[in-house]
């Protein structure tokens, strides 16, 4: 008996590192100074995101893959062990919308 | 000896954050004359149209204050020749621009003007799926172009919204309503609920949905729901009248939404120039700034510390704000009071008993009053109201 549930989120993690997110259509992420923070911006709604989600979306610019943006943020933060967390958020924006990718072919 | 007034709260009206939504209303024209409008009845008598530089000022002001959503509104947005200006200095200042439009006069040049000019996102209102009741309720003959604007609105690439006023003339044909968006592709579905404010009051006992029509449309809704799932997002908002528990009129009053009317007097909420007693100012003499912060319109029902019984003990009264403020006036005559579609409302029977006669009323006893200049004049004229001006024609389906 086959366990896709035991191999799928592997898989994906690997897929996921060699996409290339951009923000969705039909979103806008800007720099809002009068909130201090990166806000999401689609038809009459608006997200605020935490800093660390607008440091990873303010990355995805639809040049870099995500490993190249697990590289830059850790470098940016002198840090390690990003990985897990940004592929947890780019999962999530995908998820919403608020990021797209193309699958590699 | 009298009892001592409890104090207002030191918190009771917080400093409020920035403006974020501003919406502008360009324009009462509309070539529409939909019997739900909840433009003021005395429409006719605001026809000083702020002017284009007014409108840049605005925006810039707005944006300076923080706003971000821009709603570009009506009336009929697209009847401002300078729709494409506004637009791109809107663009320029970094807000996310919303064209709320019945569509009409949205042909392909237009729209990539539009595009052009950076335009986000179009919200396309619809009255029904059917033609027949499409036309009836709007008065004129624009199903056929909201086909063809779907398309033009899916051909810019801009996300497509789009948004149906239900009511009792067509909630039934709700499942209709869902399929022709999905045909067109919208990727949000708005199915809002008439709310009873101008001429939506004027018409209620007609408007007014029964517990069972609502029950059946929110039913078929969940069925479309677990079809399309994230396909296309469908938002069904519940009509106040049938719940018996209010929200948070506007997210609160001076809270997040500034309204520029279209002759420029700056409103909290679309409906508030109907309150007696209010004086709002207009942005042709008075800075946004000034007005979100120290205008006594807008600080009037900021927060809590206006409220009186049965709001100012009640353990909701953070969640609801005491709802709106339009709605205890219309029902209540009594711009404080609880909103009385507030099942803890001492008006609630008022209500209750709308919904109620509502249903034992046959669709052709009263007629349908559309929203145009003539209706408006007549009905904001003072002395005894006529008869306003009816259609002559009955709803096909009711």
């Amino acid at each position: 008996m086959s366990q896709p549930d035991a191999i799928a989120p592997g898989a994906q993690a690997s897929q996921t590192l060699t996409a290339v997110p951009r923000v969705g259509p039909g979103f806008r992420l800007q720099w809002e100074p009068a909130q201090s923070c990166f806000v999401l911006l689609y038809p009459e709604g608006m997200v605020k995101l935490n800093q660390s989600a607008g440091e990873i979306m303010k990355r995805c610019d639809g040049r870099r893959d995500t490993a190249a943006i697990v590289a830059d943020l850790e470098a940016a933060f002198s840090t390690a062990g990003l990985e897990g967390d940004v592929l947890a958020f780019i999962g999530v924006a995908g998820a919403q919308r608020w990021l797209v990718w193309d699958v590699p072919t | 000896m009298s009892t001592i007034p409890a104090l207002p709260s030191a918190d009771a009206a917080p400093r409020p954050g920035p403006p974020l939504w501003l919406l502008a209303e360009l324009t009462y024209r509309c070539p529409l004359h939909c019997v739900f409008c909840f433009n003021p009845l005395d429409f006719a008598k605001h026809a000083d149209e702020l002017g284009t530089d007014d409108w840049l000022r605005v925006l810039r002001e707005g944006r300076e204050l923080g706003a971000v959503q821009l709603g570009l509104s009506g009336g009929e947005p697209l009847l401002r020749d300078d729709l494409e200006v506004i637009v791109a200095e809107a663009r320029r200042l970094g807000f996310y621009s919303n064209l709320l439009t019945s569509g009409v006069g949205l042909t392909p040049a237009r729209a990539r003007a539009l595009k052009d000019a950076g335009l986000d996102h179009v919200q396309l209102s619809f009255q029904d799926s059917t033609r027949e009741m499409n036309d009836f309720l709007s008065h004129t003959k624009t199903f056929e172009l909201k086909g063809r604007v779907a398309r033009i609105i899916k051909d810019q690439g801009w996300p497509m919204v789009m948004n149906v006023v239900l009511h009792r003339l067509n909630i039934d044909h709700v499942d209709r309503i869902i399929g022709m968006a999905h045909e067109f592709g919208a990727e949000y579905l708005e199915l809002a609920n008439t709310q009873y404010y101008s001429w939506a009051f004027l018409n209620r006992s007609q408007l007014l949905p029964t517990h069972e029509q609502l029950r059946r449309a929110e039913e078929c809704t969940d069925r479309w729901r677990s079809q399309v799932g994230d396909r296309m997002r469908i938002l069904f908002v519940a009509p106040d009248y049938h719940e018996g528990v209010v929200k948070k009129c506007v997210n609160g009053w001076g809270s997040t939404l500034l309204n520029v009317a279209p002759d420029g007097i700056a409103l909290p909420c679309h409906t508030a120039r109907m309150l007696p007693g209010m004086a709002f100012p207009s942005v042709r003499e008075t800075s946004l700034r000034e007005i979100w912060f120290e205008s006594e319109g807008f600080r009037r029902y900021r927060g809590t510390g206006w409220m009186k019984e049965p709001c100012a003990s009640c353990e909701h009264k953070e969640r609801d704000l005491g709802g709106c403020r339009c709605q205890a006036w219309l029902l209540a005559h009594d711009a404080e009071a609880a909103d009385p579609a507030c099942r803890l409302s001492p008006h609630h029977g008022l209500v209750t008993a709308a919904v109620a006669q509502a249903a034992k009323t046959a669709p052709t006893e009263h007629p349908l009053v559309f929203r145009d200049a003539a209706n408006s004049k007549r009905l904001s004229s003072p002395g005894p109201q006529s008869t306003p001006r009816a259609c002559a024609s009955r709803p096909p389906n009711a």
